[in-house]
Formats: structure tokens, sequence, C-alpha cells
């Protein structure tokens, strides 16, 4: 046959719209609150209202007796048929009912749940529950607290500590039998100039525009669960209802339907996921529970709360010769799934991007009366990087040297690859200088001094400032995670040539559905309109782990590949029986199956597809059907990286902080969609600057949250930002034949360090060395009024 | 219970309600109406953003009493069957949502912002939607988002 179809693009690598939108942009996309089930009932928690206290009487008699009020349960009647929640950490950890028992130790801690016909009356029934309790000493200060002041949380551990000091780094061995701290004591003791900080990362609240939602359906009889959640991991909740609910696997499905948002925050199997499996098991009935917005702010983990003690030695060249790094991670009150191994990431990427010869770093995790923190964006590498970057840049201005000349002599070499860190990590690639030079460019490094000199010639007070990163992406491999570390991915060629896939990578605005289609498309020489991607959904999709880590693209798009390839290679062989051709000559091409060096032989894609599925004559040796799968799982994990530079002013009067200029840099390996990206690097940036200029989760000393409202907590709006300015370098990765390393969380890397230290050059002025996050105008004020605002 | 009788995306729909239902809860339980979502409980994030009488308004802050007699336009009724609205459209071709959630809302502000101005500036685009959160977006892609709407007819009056 000839071909006078258009030839078809190739699509990997370009800026194809997503196949998402149409519905989203009608209002046609159904999240959890959309979801309407016969007999469903609602159910509302009755919240804790004070910090720390044993719960000394609940009265739930008025509730029960409202009209339409199905059920009110307290802690006591949960834990008849609920364990405490298990964790997904190997460290200790106290025990966590869903539904708090006897003590409370978090405001917003749910104490009791109302069941009823309809929300509003829900609420009205868990207003009318009246608990008492006797208030214990409130721990809100993560460094008192370590001296078990003023009290303890966990009888099980004294002075609050959730994970006492862990060491890792220079002559520490892996298990920690043996640490030797002769070669950073050295370090420090030649060191020619020395920078010591205490720094804060301070918390945050993740806010998923979409709050949380669950809907669990036991069906008796049938004897199965179906349970719909705003989950990043529906594959992980099955597995965790499962095993809660003292079911099997098989009887439970989890879908994740349109999901609004996520940030890291949705990947812990909650509380109220729990809950409403088990209630709607009790009762029979479909069980919905929807988070309001005030009520997340509490409920749903935060993100962040890390405060770091950095110490740098250098010489006066500013070759860095030996790190410091001391944490204390303020966790709040629990263990959630991933609280404990967040902070350990900081410790992971201590190093950065500099080859430093010499490193000792200490984590200690220590509990508090606040809502537990677990993964936000970034999760544990963005503290590091902040921490690192901050020390280098009050070197570089202790030394005189330009920030980025300070990095360039510190950097990990190209032909230090694959690079061996003394945390433990093994840096797949990379090419520093090339982003350096790219942002320096990108930035108009030179031409943005000339700027500020001239501002401050004119008594404005502006900065510059200058920070690298890398992060750990693209996570497994299974030893890096106790779920397992890989993805799956399955492909299947319909009987007309359509193509159905399946990840487990579970999206809530990455896109995958146009990300993994442009590469099948590819792959199939076939239209991206002939491809569906489904996910989400534990029904349809056989196995997956989640999407969190950065990870979706290099892993699940990875096995999406793989299974793709298999299947690619059987459609093959159909292809040379029917066209009496040899395999290896068979070539796919704009829609058709063809044999090399014969166009006219070519069949249309889908002809081949229906020989599959009809196979008369039935090749000898085969199977009928196209359909494969494929599990991926990384040797390592990816570290992506990149360079952000900023341009910040100070109103001298008001003290009131605006960024000017925000230009990224980020070499995430190859891309398969660059608008994608794009978006994806735009919304980290915009949650770095909002944690480095406005937002920040307050607790008042009787652990009260002060910031627990939108009224209260700034979220950044369209009008807090500049216009972002982004490019691009390329360092593919080895990990894994796509050479994606990942980019969801990288923007929220380099602004936070960038940021501040504009902000420190802006008011040099006055001396400062460091000023901690957020950029609150007042603590600017005090510094340019000489008010001892400083650090 | 109290009777209403309001317009929505040119139906009129009567029912009897209680006096503290929220539209934004009418529309979504009562007209199962889902696209205008719920993102908080306070009045600041505008993800229950429609058009009342053509004029943009969140619906969890007024009550369905107080909408009787109105004319409310929600994002499924902002272009006919099978049609997108400049807006829609803008959104789609700048890459202007990731989740999705505060689209329709985002959608809606937006709507207002170009009749008003159908021409806007890059701050008067930052500023109109002030009312309106994204947490995905970094809100750049929504700014040219809307000024490719504009360009192609965005602030043309909507029923």
């Amino acid at each position: 046959m000839t071909t006078s179809a258009p030839v078809l693009p190739k699509l990997v690598g370009e800026r194809v719209k997503r196949r998402e939108d149409p519905r989203l942009i009608q209002g046609r996309g159904t999240y959890v609150d959309d979801i309407k089930l016969t007999g469903m009932r609602h159910l509302v928690f009755k919240r804790s209202d004070i910090a720390h206290g044993k719960i000394t009487s609940i009265d739930i008699s008025a509730a029960e007796q409202m009209d339409g009020v199905e059920a009110v349960y307290t802690g006591a009647d949960i834990a008849k048929v609920l364990a405490p929640m298990p964790i997904g950490t190997p460290f200790p950890s106290p025990p966590h009912h869903a539904v708090a028992v006897d003590v409370v130790r978090y405001a917003g801690e749910p104490v009791a749940l109302v069941v009823a016909s309809d929300r509003y009356l829900a609420k009205d029934a868990a207003d009318a529950i009246v608990v008492t309790y006797d208030p214990l000493p409130v721990v809100i200060d993560p460094e008192l607290a370590m001296e078990g002041k003023p009290g303890v949380i966990h009888k099980d551990f004294p002075n609050n500590l959730a994970v006492a000091l862990v060491p890792s780094g220079t002559g520490v061995a892996p298990d920690f039998s043996k640490i030797d701290n002769t070669a950073v004591d050295e370090a420090f003791a030649n060191a020619e100039v020395t920078i010591s900080q205490r720094m804060v990362n301070h918390r945050l609240v993740p806010n998923a525009m979409e709050p949380r939602g669950v809907v669990a359906h036991w069906e008796p009889g049938k004897d199965t669960m179906t349970i719909w959640s705003s989950t990043q991991n529906p594959h992980i909740l099955k597995t965790m209802i499962a095993a809660m609910n003292g079911i099997g696997q098989h009887q439970v499905r989890a879908i994740a339907p349109e999901v609004g948002g996520g940030f890291g925050a949705k990947i812990n199997i909650y509380a109220e996921e729990y809950v409403c499996s088990v209630v709607s098991k009790k009762l029979g009935m479909p069980i919905k529970w929807i988070e309001d917005r005030t009520e997340a702010f509490v409920a749903t983990t935060h993100g962040r709360d890390i405060i770091g003690y950095v110490d740098l030695a250098a010489r006066k060249d500013g070759k860095v010769l030996g790190l410091k790094m001391r944490l204390i991670a303020d966790i709040g009150a629990y263990n959630m799934l991933l609280t404990a191994a967040i902070p350990t990431l900081t410790m992971l990427m201590a190093n950065g991007t500099y080859d430093i010869p010499a490193i000792r770093t200490t984590l200690t995790e220590v509990f508090t009366n606040k809502t537990p923190t677990d993964a936000y964006r970034g999760a544990g590498r963005p503290e590091a990087t902040y921490f690192v970057e901050r020390a280098m840049d009050m070197l570089a201005r202790e030394l005189n040297i330009d920030p980025a000349e300070l990095r360039r002599r510190n950097f990990i070499k190209p032909n230090q690859f694959p690079y061996q860190t003394q945390m433990g990590a093994v840096y797949d690639s990379g090419d520093y200088e090339k982003a350096l030079d790219a942002a320096l460019k990108a930035a108009n490094w030179k031409g943005l001094v000339a700027e500020r000199d001239k501002a401050r010639q004119e008594g404005r007070l502006v900065g510059l400032g200058l920070a690298f990163y890398v992060e750990v992406c693209g996570l497994g491999p299974s030893s890096s995670l106790p779920t397992g570390g890989w993805e799956h991915g399955q492909v299947t060629v319909e009987r007309d040539g359509r193509i159905t896939a399946t990840t487990g990578a579970s999206p809530h605005g990455q896109g995958n559905e146009t990300t993994f289609a442009q590469m099948l498309a590819d792959q199939f020489s076939v239209p991206i309109e002939h491809i569906t991607i489904l996910h989400g959904d534990t029904g349809v999709v056989k196995q997956g782990i989640g999407t969190f880590g950065s990870r979706s693209q290099a892993v699940a798009g990875t096995a999406l590949h793989l299974a793709g390839g298999k299947v690619k290679k059987k459609m093959a062989q159909f292809a040379a029986a029917m066209l009496e051709a040899s395999e290896d000559d068979i070539v796919f091409e704009n829609g058709t199956i063809g044999v090399k060096g014969a166009p006219a032989k070519a069949k249309p894609f889908a002809a081949i597809a229906g020989y599959a599925y009809v196979p008369v004559p039935l090749p000898a040796g085969m199977e009928p059907g196209l359909s494969d799968e494929a599990f991926f799982e990384p040797a390592n994990n990816t570290y992506p990286f990149g360079c952000h530079i900023s341009m910040l002013e100070i109103d001298r009067e008001t003290g009131e902080p605006k960024l000017l200029k925000m230009v990224a840099v980020d070499d995430a390996g190859n891309l398969i969609n660059p608008l994608i990206v794009e978006g994806q690097i735009h919304g980290g940036l915009a949650q770095g600057i909002g944690q480095a200029m406005i937002e920040e989760a307050v607790y008042n000393e009787d652990g009260q949250l002060m910031t627990g409202s939108f009224m209260d907590y700034a979220m950044p709006r369209a009008s807090d930002f500049p216009r972002f300015e982004l490019s691009a370098t390329v360092t593919p990765t080895p990990c894994n034949p796509l050479g994606a390393k990942g980019v969801g969380e990288a923007g929220t890397l380099g602004s936070t360090p960038c940021i501040v230290s504009a902000a420190v050059d802006a008011l040099s002025e006055f001396g400062v060395k460091h000023i901690d996050m957020m950029l609150r105008p007042e603590k600017l004020w005090r510094i340019i009024n000489g008010k001892g605002g400083r650090a | 219970m109290l009777p209403i009788s309001i317009t929505v995306n040119g139906k009129v729909r009567k029912a009897h309600v209680e006096p503290r239902m929220l539209l934004v809860h009418f529309l979504r339980e009562h007209l199962n109406l889902t696209g205008t979502h719920v993102g908080c409980d306070t009045s600041q994030c505008g993800a229950c953003t429609v058009l009342i009488d053509g004029r943009s308004a969140k619906a969890c802050t007024i009550f369905a009493v107080q909408a009787d007699g109105s004319t409310v336009t929600t994002i499924e009724g902002l272009a006919p069957e099978g049609q997108l609205h400049p807006v829609q459209q803008g959104f789609w071709d700048e890459h202007g949502l990731q989740c999705g959630y505060c689209t329709p809302g985002m959608i809606m502000s937006a709507v207002n912002l170009l009749q008003d101005n159908p021409s806007p500036d890059e701050k008067q685009i930052r500023d109109g939607i002030g009312g309106n959160f994204c947490r995905c977006t970094g809100y750049q892609h929504i700014v040219n988002a809307i000024q490719s709407a504009a360009k192609h007819g965005g602030g043309k009056a909507v029923r």
C-alpha cells in the first residue's frame, strides 16, 4: 500500500498540549467530593481543640439523639476495630490511634466522630459532642523538648526523642558501629576561616487546593472494600487498608480519581482513610468524609521544620575543607508513614554539589505537640540545600569572593561522576559548571551586579542571591523505599490498533496522561489520539507504587517504555509472519507496519493488531494477543541539579521585600514535554518563594496553630511573583533508558537560599550575616532600624 | 425550608432548601454541577467562583436563598455544549492548569476580568485574579492563558 497519510511528528521533546485538560477546564473532572453512592452516609470528626491533655469525659448523648444521626463513635469504640496505625520507616514509634484514646497530643487530633445522613447534620451532631480535658504541659520548642521540657509526650520516648542522635558522614560505618571524627576535627583545626550559623527551615502547610477526602464502600456479601481517596498512591492505600481491616489485598480496590494536588502531603495513609473503611465495614454502608480547609490545616501533615547548626571550615582561597551539620527536626506529635525518613534526606544531601573532604552530620528528631510532619515538595532536600547554600553564601561574603566563583572552586567535577558522596549517595551524572555558566548568562549576572550597585547609589536596598542545588529523585531502588522502589506499566494494543496503557504512577497534576502517551506514540509510530493512559485505580492498574519523589517519568515512564518494547516486539513478529519478512526488517512508521526497503508491502497498524487477535494461521510458537507488562526498578536514584538566581529589593521605610527577578536553570536530564516541565518548575519556585517570603505555620505557646486558615496563612497570589525566567541544561542520567531525571520538586530547592542570600545582600550595609525565613517586613525593618531583629 | 428559583446555565431551577444552605452546595449537591469546587471555608481561595447575574462571585459566601431570582452561570454552562469559551481555550493552549481543582473558579474570575477589561496588562491580570489561589502553576501559565484569551475575544459577554 502507498502511504498518503501525513507523516507523524516525533512527540518526545515537544510542547504537546495536555490531554487531561478538556475535561478539567469544563468542570467535568471527578474528584472525591463529586462521588455519590446510593445509601451513602457522611462522616464528620470531632477534633481536639487543645494541644495536649487527658480526655476526662466524652458526652455523645445529645449527638446520638439527633434525627438523621446513624452512629457516634469515640476513640475507644474505634480502637476495638482498628489497631494503632503503622508507619513506613524502620524507626521505633509510639502507638498512634486513628481516633485518640485517653490522651490528645495536638490540636486537631480526632477524638470522636459522627455518621449522619447529611453533612450539615453530621457537623451539627459533632458540635453537640462535649469533651472535657485535663490539660498537660504543652511541648512546643523542639530544643527544649529534647531536654524533656516542659513535659514528655510519649511515655516510652524520654526527652521526646523520636530519633535520638544519628550520625552520618566521614568515618561513620554504615551501621553506626564506628564513628571516627579525626578527619572532621583536622579539617576545622586546619581551617583559615570558619562559618558557624544556626538556621531554621521553618514549618509549612502544604495546602493542595483540593482538601483530602474519602469514600469507603464495604459491600457485604461480596466482601469487598472499594475506597476512593484523594491520595498520591492508591496501591499503597490498598495494601494498608487490607492489612488494617484484616482482609486480603484481593478484596480491596483503591481509587484515586481526579486528585487536586498533593505536594507530598497525600502520600501518607491517614487516620481518616482507615476510619472510613472500618466504619463502612461496621455499618455496611458507603461512608464519605470530606476535609474542610480549616480542618486540613491541622489534620493534614505539615512540611519542613528543621533547625540546622551549620559549620564550614575553609581556606582563604575558598576551598571548603570540612562541613558540620547538626540537624534537629520537629516532627510534631506522631510518626506518620514517612515522617522519620524525611530529615534523613537532609543528611543524605548535606554536601550539595560540593566535593568536601570531611563531613559530619547528626540528626535528632523530636516530638512536639503539633500536627505531624511528613513529605512536602522536596521533602528533606530543600532543607539540605538551604543549609549548605546559605553557609556557602556566608563564606563567599566572609572571603569577599564572588558567590558563583566560590561554588566553582568547590564543585564536584564532571569527570568525578558517578560520584560516591560521604553521605552514602552515588550521584549519577552532573555538569555543574555548565548549569552555573548558563544561569549567569541567562540572568546577565554582571549586568545585575551593575544594576544593583547603581540602585544602591540611589539609596535603594537591592540584593542579589545565587544558589545551586542537587536533589535525589527517581526513587527507588527497593532498598531505598519501604514500599518497594519500582514502578509498573502495562501496554495493550487493542484489536482495532488503539493502545491502552496503565501506569502505577497515579498523577495529581503532573500530566502523565500526556507525557506517557507522547512516548508510546513515538515508540509505535501511531497518532497520540489513539492512546489512552489509565491510572489511579487498583482495579485497572495491576500494580504500582505511586507518584512522589519526582519519580513518575524516570521510573514509571521507563516501566511503560519497557512494556511497550515487549508488545512492539511481539507485534513485529506477527507482522513478519503476515508480511512474510524477517522480524529484523519490520519497521513501524506513520501508523503502518512494513518491511524495510519495501514500502508497498506496509499494512495499517490496525490490520496487524487485528491479525494478532484472530491469528489464522497462528505463527508457530506464538500466543495470540498484544498485551504485556514491565516492572522497572532503577539501579540508582537520579540526581538532577540546577542554579537559581534572584534579585530582591527591600523598602527602606517599611522593610517590605519585593522579588524583582527569578532566574532558574534546571538540569533534569532529557525532557519529554518541556511545556509540562516548565509548569512543574514554576509551581516549585512558587512554593519555594512562598516559604522564603510569606508562608509560615506559626504555633503559640498553647500549641494552637495561629496561621490555621487562609485568612491567616499567607498563600501566595499571582501578584506575589515576577515572571520567572527559565532555561535548561541537559545531562541525561544513565539510570534509565529515557535519560530523564525528574523535575517535580526542583523549584523548591534553589529558591529559598537564593532569596535569603539576596535579602542579606540587600541589607549588607547593616552588617547582617544571616536572616531566618520567612522575610517578614517587621523582621527586615528591625534590621534596618537596628532594633535587634537579626537572625 | 424555603422555596427558591434560580436560573442556572439557562434553565430555571426550583427547589426547597434550608436557609443555611450555601449556594455552592445547592449547585453541587442538588443540581450535581460538581465543576464548581470548594477549596476553603473562609472565602479566600476562589475555587467556587461562579457568575451571578453576569458578575463573578464566590458561591461559598452566599446562601442559596440569597441567589433566589438570580441568574447563575457555572463552568459547565460557560460555553455551549461541545464548544470552549476563549478563556477555557486559553487555559488549554497555555498549560494554565495542572491538578485542575482551582481551574473552574479561576476561569470564571478570568471571564469577569476580561469582561471589565478586554485587554489587561500583566499587572492587571495578576491583580485581577487576586481572589483565586492556585498551588500548582505559580500562576505564570495562568497569566499567559488569560493573555491568550484576551487576544481571542475572551472579553465577550456570556449568557
